[in-house]
């Protein structure tokens, strides 16, 4: 299994990776080797050097998504070796490294498997069911106007510090593709409860938590059992507190709020 | 749909009715379980057998039936309800999965624990309530009065190997469904902070231990002191 690698010796690996040519094929794990891969290498460069001989062999090369390789943008995915993002928590797949591993060592690799996430090649899977959800509620009603100074509204630091960890969501959608129900409440709950500690987000308060869960109910994700997985695999960090808030939240709104 | 139906057939809602109906269920258990330790008082049955009469005619127990037979129902259909439409969710499973890196395996049995649970009360109701209430035990006279003598009823079942065995099994997934489901519950229901949420776990972590360890004494008492012993 995947341990440290102390030397700098370079790697022989042995990878089995989900091929899939579209949306409606079915798909097959095929097994491919890497020679010569630097423990420095990030994931996703191991998974270049494995393209280019693909390309050299005349094999279609494997597509995976990929865009800051610095893990801020949420785009990599990658099921590792049973793990969303590989072995390491609070990691992006770009931001892992090939020093997790071992020479030697056989790595899976699959997509990020749920229903709402249907897979379009490869590796690569439409995860447009968060931006949806989103877009039923994330967002804040703000008056045109002179640009107000910065500081304006007070906000006690510590709110201000669990709004902004709940911000730092990337969307990338681990959180789904590690639980065991598929749910999306991990990432509904960091952007609901971003907006509902903050001032700025008052005025949508209850109408934004009960579009965001309709949507995410409707996109089909499961239902969350607290089993903690999301968190626990979440390259950011966001915490389950998020989600006890989600549903004090809907809890709060479902009664409360004006719409019938 | 009405804003009550829309909120509760949501999965939010769905999982408030199980959280809810699941403390009130733990509930019950400590009511039982503090009921049953009169099973070791050593009287031959008396107390027992007095309390059980108690249980079976006083109307407001009769009401609290009710409420508890729907509370089952309700904790039983929305739990299965939910775990079925999670388990449509992948389609797909993974080739490889590690779940245990991240998770517990009783949080993510829940369904295949109740179910276990289930099993259990169907057995144990059919032995017991249904005999105690439709069946025809023996009377047994305590200070002047004919009671029906459930007490042997309970210690003859305990006198079985295997009935011992379905006890102690029906426990420890009853113990496994409340470590995680305990303090989920006050997770669901949106109690979730640094102040009170360790105190939360800890209890929760004790009550799954205790009650299903209480109730697994009974069998095991009566088994060891009856059969092993004699
Ligand atoms: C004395 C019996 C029982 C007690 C005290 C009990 C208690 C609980 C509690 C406290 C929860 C946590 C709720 C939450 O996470 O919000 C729970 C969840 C659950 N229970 Fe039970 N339960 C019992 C019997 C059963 C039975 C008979 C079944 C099924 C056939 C069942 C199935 C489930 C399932 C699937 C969950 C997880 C659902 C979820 O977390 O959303 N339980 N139970
Ligand atoms: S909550 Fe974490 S795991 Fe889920 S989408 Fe946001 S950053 Fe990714
Ligand atoms: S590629 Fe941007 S976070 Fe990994």
């Amino acid at each position: 299994m995947a341990g440290n690698n102390p030397n700098s010796k370079p790697m022989n690996l042995t990878l089995r990776v989900w091929r899939q040519k579209n949306s409606q094929a079915a798909g097959t794990l095929e097994t491919y080797q890497v020679k010569d891969i630097s423990p420095e290498m990030s994931f996703l460069e191991m998974m270049d050097v494995l393209n280019e001989d693909l390309l050299r062999s005349g094999v279609d090369p494997i597509a995976f998504d990929h865009d800051c390789r610095e893990g801020i943008c949420g785009m990599c995915s990658l099921y590792i070796n049973g793990r969303a993002h590989g072995p390491e928590r609070g990691t992006t797949t770009c931001q892992l490294h090939m020093r997790k591993f071992s020479d030697g060592d056989t790595i899976t690799i699959e997509p990020w498997r749920a229903g709402p996430f249907p897979i379009l090649k490869d590796l690569c899977v439409d995860r447009s069911a968060l931006d949806r959800i989103q877009q039923a509620g994330g967002y804040i009603s703000v008056n045109t106007g002179g640009v107000p100074d910065a500081n304006e509204i007070p906000i006690p630091k510590p709110i201000a510090d669990k709004a902004f960890d709940a911000a730092t969501c990337i969307q990338c959608g681990a959180c789904v593709a590690a639980c065991k129900n598929g749910s999306a409440m991990l990432f509904t709950s960091a952007k609901v409860s971003q907006l509902a500690m903050l001032p700025q987000g008052q005025v949508e308060r209850k109408t934004r938590v009960e579009n965001m869960v309709a949507q995410m109910d409707k996109e089909g994700f499961g239902a969350c059992t607290n089993i903690g997985s999301c968190a626990a695999e979440c390259p950011v960090g966001i915490s389950l507190e998020n989600i006890a808030m989600l549903n004090r939240e809907y809890i709060g709104a479902s009664f409360t709020s004006e719409n019938v | 749909m009405s804003w009550f139906s829309k909120t509760f057939s949501s999965s939010i809602g769905r999982k408030l009715l199980v959280a809810v109906t699941g403390l009130f269920l733990c509930s019950f258990l400590v009511v039982h379980l503090v009921g049953n330790l009169q099973l070791f008082k050593g009287d031959g049955g008396a107390s027992f057998n007095i309390y059980s009469h108690f249980m079976a005619t006083n109307p407001l127990i009769r009401t609290m039936e009710i409420v508890l037979v729907l509370g089952f129902g309700f904790h039983i259909y929305e739990a299965l309800v939910l775990t079925r439409r999670n388990k449509s969710v992948r389609p797909v499973a993974y080739a490889y999965n590690r779940p245990q890196d991240n998770s517990n395996w009783s949080s993510r049995n829940m369904g295949l624990l109740g179910t276990v649970i289930l099993v259990f009360l169907i057995i144990h109701l059919y032995n017991f309530f249904w005999r105690a209430r439709f069946g025809e035990p023996n009377m047994i006279p305590i200070e002047g009065t004919d009671y029906d003598d459930l007490y042997s009823v309970v210690v003859q079942s305990f006198h079985l190997w295997w009935y011992v065995l379905i006890y102690v099994l029906g426990q420890i997934a009853l113990g496994y469904h409340l470590y995680h489901g305990f303090s989920s519950a006050f997770h669901t229901l949106g109690l979730n902070h640094k102040k009170y949420t360790p105190a939360i776990q800890k209890f929760g972590a004790f009550f799954s231990i205790v009650v299903p360890a209480g109730f697994a004494s009974m069998p095991l008492y009566f088994f060891i002191k009856d059969v092993v012993l004699s």
